[in-house]
């Protein structure tokens, strides 16, 4: 009985979590059409609805009735496993974010689909199945440019994915636990002085995690693996309709995932900025929700961030990135958790 | 639960290892062994070792198979051929294979009452727990492996190097 | 409800096995060596279901230390793979029986 109502329960909320996580996603992409629209002085979509707010669905009814290619010389099984697994990847991990104070309703977690004692190691484990995805498609599309793109991506992926590893190591010190509410529980005492890239002496570390993740997402300045100029569209060249669309849901998941993480870890997730000074208002309906919007609010500011990068940096050379990642962020991540770990050590007495 | 769960993992791991056995193409056969992995990274939890199932993922189905399927993809692997040294194996292989399946499940089964049960949640290996032990009493161990992997680095990039 | 833990002992036997008939059987130098990894995987199993059934951690840990070993085996090994791939143009392992080229 109780096994059940578990399950029943747990079904309703990942139903709620991916239609509301995916609506999220549809709305980035109008955010980064719209901003970096602004950005070069252009308006970005108007037409349809107010403010051109219909336009994901627009978008989504013209690529669902596009027509589905399926070139002759591809290889069959992979090129259409490839985009489901990128898709699958970018949505398992967003089940073990917590997106609200721990509140209970009938012993069930409302603001988290499961809380996990190795929270942080699933989402790292997920992000780097996900290569899998990327690399399959480029291979089975049995097409040059396809091939360059993510045998780039893999190559970068592994790469960053140490620098990104390591300069969570600091975070995870401070906490003491690999468990997310943990960690954004040590941040809540005091608001912003208390968060991990201020109070926490950890603003290195933020800075290595946010180039390491958009080289992981494969966002500007990173994005390498589908430079138009050099290599068409990289590994989605030979995809269409829904297959594409699969990849372009599963960046855009995966950027909200990097934020919501960014947030957590280093921006205090669910926790208001001002600690204890604003007076609490309303019912418990409303203190339950602040939080949601705190975290909202943080997340947004990261994905704002993200458009306004790419609207703002050029691209890097290959050779420039692997440079980058391995002689400069590497060390420097290794350098921040010596130094992390002699001020907690210092601070233990 | 816990047999069920088993019984679903432990199946798929056999199905995946069989189907690297069975597959002719190297690319099919590693996506396989990624199955069997992270299947195995399953059975891990239901053991009680959380730690380890989220190695079991990060290193293997998520490093060590990407270099694998780097390299599938770098070489450009074909389909294998057979020849003469595989109908050689494939007289010896099977039988053998098959006697030391039948020998060791033997060994296993028979001793099954002295063995005990495993209960989902009846023990628990925290990363606290793994990491205390790791870093004071095997501290000396754990940093040779360090070395070793440093040694692992040099000679892969000294290996994989073009000679001019 | 419970799972015997020969079970899962069984189950480590059925993939080492399976690992040692992909061992010899296989062609390919990169399935050989995958083969490697099934068997490593399969022992790992077994390090683990005897630290549940003895409720120590040191199984646990000789699993760690294997995984380390198994990284760098497969850096270098795949190395090696290249190398030869370099000097041969071929991956089947017959073909790669000579000392010298």
């Amino acid at each position: 009985m109780s096994l059940l109502v578990f399950f029943l329960l747990s079904i309703v909320k990942i139903a709620v979590v991916l239609v509301i996580f995916l609506t999220a996603v549809a709305y980035t992409v109008l955010l980064e059409r719209k901003v970096v629209g602004r950005i070069q002085n252009r308006w970005g979509p108007s037409r349809v609805g107010p403010f051109g707010l219909l336009q994901p669905l627009a978008d989504g009814i013209k690529l669902f009735l596009k027509e589905d290619l399926l070139p002759t010389a591809v290889y069959r099984p992979l090129y259409i496993a490839a985009p489901i697994i990128a898709l699958a990847c970018s949505l398992l991990s967003i089940s073990v974010v917590p997106f609200g104070a721990d509140i209970r309703y009938k012993g069930v977690d409302l603001f988290q689909i499961a809380d996990l004692n190795i929270g942080l190691l699933v989402i790292l484990g997920v992000t780097s199945i996900g290569v899998y995805g990327i690399a399959l498609s480029g291979w089975s599309s049995n097409n040059k440019y396809s091939l360059l793109g993510s045998l780039r991506a893999s190559a970068q992926l592994i790469s960053y994915e140490l620098a990104l590893g390591l300069s969570l190591v600091g975070v995870v010190m401070r906490a003491g636990s690999l468990r997310l509410r943990d960690i954004v529980n040590i941040q809540a005492p005091h608001g912003m002085l208390s968060w991990n890239v201020f109070g926490g002496l950890q603003f290195v570390a933020f800075f290595i995690y946010l180039m390491a993740a958009y080289a992981e997402t494969n966002r500007a300045p990173f994005d390498l693996p589908e430079a138009e100029s050099e290599l068409t569209a990289g590994y989605h060249t030979e995809y269409s309709s829904m297959k594409f669309a699969m990849f372009f849901m599963a960046e855009y998941a995966n950027m909200i995932t990097v934020s919501c993480v960014a947030t957590l870890l280093f921006f205090g997730g669910w926790t208001s900025p001002f600690g204890n000074l604003l007076p609490a208002v309303g019912g418990p309906v409303v203190q339950a929700l602040l939080p949601v919007f705190w975290f909202v609010l943080k997340v947004f500011f990261f994905l704002f961030l993200y458009i306004w990068v790419r609207g703002t940096l050029p691209r890097f050379r290959y050779d420039q990135l692997m440079g980058f990642g391995w002689k400069f962020l590497l060390p420097v991540a290794i350098a921040n958790i010596i130094f992390t770990s002699l001020w907690l050590a210092f601070r233990a007495g | 639960m816990h047999l069920v769960l088993f019984f679903i993992f432990g199946g798929l791991c056999v199905v995946g290892a069989l189907n690297l056995l069975l597959q002719s193409h190297p690319i099919n056969s590693a996506l396989s062994l990624i199955v069997v992995m992270s299947s195995l990274a399953v059975l891990y939890l239901l053991l009680g070792a959380e730690f380890l199932a989220a190695a079991q993922v990060i290193v293997y189905s998520g490093a060590i198979m990407v270099l694998f399927t780097f390299v599938i993809m770098l070489l450009n692997a074909g389909r294998e051929e057979r020849t003469h040294g595989s109908r050689m194996a494939y007289i010896a292989g099977f039988p053998g294979a098959a006697v030391l399946l039948g020998l060791l499940s033997y060994i296993f089964l028979s001793n099954r009452g002295h063995l005990g049960n495993a209960r989902l949640g009846s023990y628990l290996v925290t990363t606290g727990d793994l990491s205390r032990v790791l870093f004071r009493d095997l501290l000396l161990p754990f940093e040779v492996t360090s070395v070793l992997i440093l040694i692992a680095i040099l000679g892969a990039v000294a290996l994989a190097r073009k000679e001019h | 409800m419970d799972v015997p833990i020969a079970y899962y002992l069984v189950l480590s036997a059925i993939l080492f096995s399976i690992g040692v008939a992909a061992f010899l059987i296989k062609r390919n130098i990169i399935t050989v060596f995958m083969s490697i990894e099934l068997m490593l995987n399969a022992v790992n199993l077994t390090f683990v279901a005897f630290a549940h059934e003895w409720h120590r951690v040191s199984g646990q840990i000789f699993v760690f230390f294997v995984m380390v070993v198994a990284a760098a085996e497969a850096a270098v090994g795949l190395a090696i793979i290249i190398a030869i791939f370099r000097a041969r143009n071929t991956l089947n392992v017959d073909q790669v029986d000579l000392m010298k080229l």
